[in-house]
């Protein structure tokens, strides 16, 4: 009986070293893995922070007005979010290769997913950031187009502008991201909608008068007399 | 060929016939004897420009002259299309006086209304005969007309490029063969420059090559309308190609040299002081509200001391209002070394010196509202004296930005 037991443990030790004897170098082969990612992952940090500080990325991010909202969230300059995303996709795909190699099935299954997502949310932050990018460019090409044209509530309009483009870069990325997609695109087309025929309505029915008046005063009589008085400046 | 007249136009059917008839007459009288070629490059007139000045015949002229050419005037008319008219318009307008072989070539506007014969005279003879490189013109103006060659691009391009050229930005200028060939080399055809203000990047690079520079009367300065020169597209020809050029000519203008008058031929300057309608008031609420609205902007260009003087003169009623020199020539420097570091778009820059210009032009009106022709010259000699003393500020600037 004794003898039985024993050789039921000892069958059991072999089979856990055995286990552990296949399963040793795969665990080293992933921890190798790992640790040449990490030293990629480090190399591509580096060089992409310095190429987007030759490229003067963080000006760009400050034009946009991404540094202020990066500042309000406690997170670090553009470049150096951008570099430490780039570390940290790179490092989890190498991670990765390193769990395959383990062969976990279940555990394999929810990173592989969690990755798939990864280059979803870059694209969405990418299309964010640009969109901020342009809505700055343009609310400020609007905002010193109507002040030199002396038009009235120049701010209104260039804020006007970058609201559209923000809310058309919000509804962009959210629907890369998968999330909500039907109803942020249901309240885009609703507000965006409600926005053209308020206008509409507001030119077309109620202020039809004074429209007429406005732009034939904006566009004729007063801009006449305006060219008049101007002074030829060469 | 002697002698080559570029004539490029886009639809200026009202007044190119005057003008060819104009240049053929002064070619007759003053170069009879000369090989000489018209050149009209056109940017696709939808007009009848092109059957104009294949219409204006070397006939008319004789008969209403008594005028032979004893050679014949010829006129070659060219279709371009794309790129920035001008500039397209230039580049085959050297091209063909390169290729002509010719010894001194002029342009002129389409759009000069009140040309004479004696302006072909005036432009082509320093260069054909007295070997001057670049002749630029002297207009005589209301004393309120070219406010902003007056008061940002002549005393600039005087205080950094150490030339006393009056007229940097012109549209009639005459040129010798040598600088002919020399553009044609040089980066002033840079995209980089906005593809505007070609007439400007053409004195820039004489005086940067060293060439021979001189100016000539022309007389009155007419504009077809008064207000038809659109004061942003205006600044991005001189003030933004002016700004432009300060990155590749840095070791020119950084040098400190003393400013140099250029031969002139006539009078230096004319003045008029006929009564003319001005609205001050529009151009007092521009700046105004342009310093009120485009603060941000504004905050990304000036320096906050600057800026807050820019900010209180704003608050002053109409009467006290008052942009002093030193102030105007502290932001003029200021946009020049952020246009230099792209603090943002370089032609958002430009544009929003706009409204601080109108500032300085309200000042300048309030000033020499009854100034005579020598207190005007006065005035615009004080501002040049001013950018010329505050040159090192510029230095700094770009230096420290760098």
């Amino acid at each position: 009986m004794w003898e039985m037991i024993m050789g039921e443990l000892d069958h059991a030790m072999q089979e856990l070293a055995r286990n552990f004897a296949h399963f040793l170098p795969r665990l080293l082969a992933m921890l190798i893995i790992a640790l040449l990612g990490w030293v990629v992952a480090y190399v591509l940090k580096i060089s992409l922070r310095g190429i987007l500080r030759i490229a003067k990325f963080d000006k760009l991010s400050d034009n946009a007005g991404a540094t202020q909202l990066l500042n309000k969230l406690a997170l670090p300059s553009s470049s150096e979010l951008l570099s430490r995303v780039v570390f940290w996709v790179v490092w989890l795909g190498f991670i990765l290769l390193g769990v395959q190699v383990l062969g976990i099935v279940g555990l394999q299954e929810h990173i592989a997913r969690t990755f798939l997502y990864l280059p979803r949310l870059f694209v969405a932050l990418l299309i964010f950031f640009f969109g901020l990018v342009a809505a700055s460019f343009f609310s400020r090409a609007v905002l010193l187009a109507s002040v030199n044209a002396g038009s009235p509530s120049p701010g209104l309009l260039a804020t006007l502008i970058r609201t559209i483009i923000v809310i058309f870069a919000v509804t962009m990325a959210f629907e890369q991201l998968g999330l909500a997609e039907r109803t942020i695109l249901i309240a885009f087309a609703i507000a965006f909608g409600a926005l053209m025929l308020g206008l509409a309505i507001a030119f077309g029915i109620g202020g039809r008068d004074l429209a007429k008046q406005f732009l034939e005063r904006r566009f004729s009589k007063e801009k006449q007399e305006q060219r008049q008085d101007e002074l030829s400046p060469l | 060929m002697d002698l080559l007249v570029g004539v490029p136009t886009q639809n200026n059917a009202k007044t190119v016939g005057e003008v060819v008839q104009a240049i053929r007459l002064g070619l007759l009288k003053f170069f009879p004897r000369e090989r000489v070629v018209i050149v009209n490059p056109d940017g696709g007139s939808k007009d009848s420009t092109r059957d104009v000045i294949a219409a204006a015949s070397i006939n008319d002229v004789q008969r209403s002259s008594d005028l032979y050419a004893l050679r014949t005037l010829h006129c070659i008319s060219t279709v371009y299309d794309g790129g920035s008219g001008t500039e397209v318009a230039l580049r085959a307008i050297l091209a063909a006086a390169e290729l002509l072989r010719a010894k001194a070539c002029t342009i002129v506007s389409p759009e000069s209304i009140n040309i004479t014969p004696d302006w072909i005279e005036r432009l082509l003879r320093p260069v054909y005969r007295d070997n001057f490189d670049l002749v630029t013109p002297l207009y005589r103006r209301h004393k309120f007309d070219g406010l902003l060659l007056r008061n940002l691009v002549y005393p600039m391009t005087r205080a950094l490029y150490a030339k006393r050229v009056r007229e940097p930005y012109a549209v009639e200028f005459a040129f010798s063969g040598r600088l002919g060939s020399h553009l044609l080399e040089q980066q002033i055809w840079d995209q980089a420059a906005g593809g505007v203000g070609t007439e400007m990047r053409v004195t820039l690079a004489a005086i940067a090559g060293d060439f021979r520079l001189g100016q000539t009367f022309l007389g009155t300065k007419q504009h077809l309308d008064r207000g038809s020169a659109d004061l942003v597209p205006a600044m991005r020809q001189t003030v933004g190609t002016l700004f432009w050029s300060l990155e590749p000519n840095f070791q020119l203008w950084s040098a400190s040299r003393a400013t140099e008058s250029i031969p002139t031929f006539g009078a230096e300057s004319e003045l008029t002081a006929e009564p003319i309608r001005v609205n001050r008031k529009r151009l007092y609420q521009l700046f105004s509200s342009g310093v009120s609205e485009l603060e941000p902007v504004l905050r990304s260009i000036l320096s906050p001391q600057t800026l807050t003087e820019i900010q209180a003169i704003a608050k002053l009623g109409e009467d006290d209002f008052r942009y002093s020199h030193e102030l105007w020539v502290k932001t003029a420097y200021e946009f020049a070394a952020s246009y230099h570091k792209s603090v943002i778009n370089r032609d958002h820059i430009i544009q929003a010196l706009a409204p601080l210009y109108r500032g300085k032009v309200y000042t300048f009106l309030l000033e020499n509202r009854e100034a005579s022709a020598d207190e005007i010259e006065a005035h615009v000699e004080a501002l040049c004296l001013t950018f010329e003393r505050m040159k090192p500020y510029l230095l700094d600037l770009w230096n420290a930005r760098e």
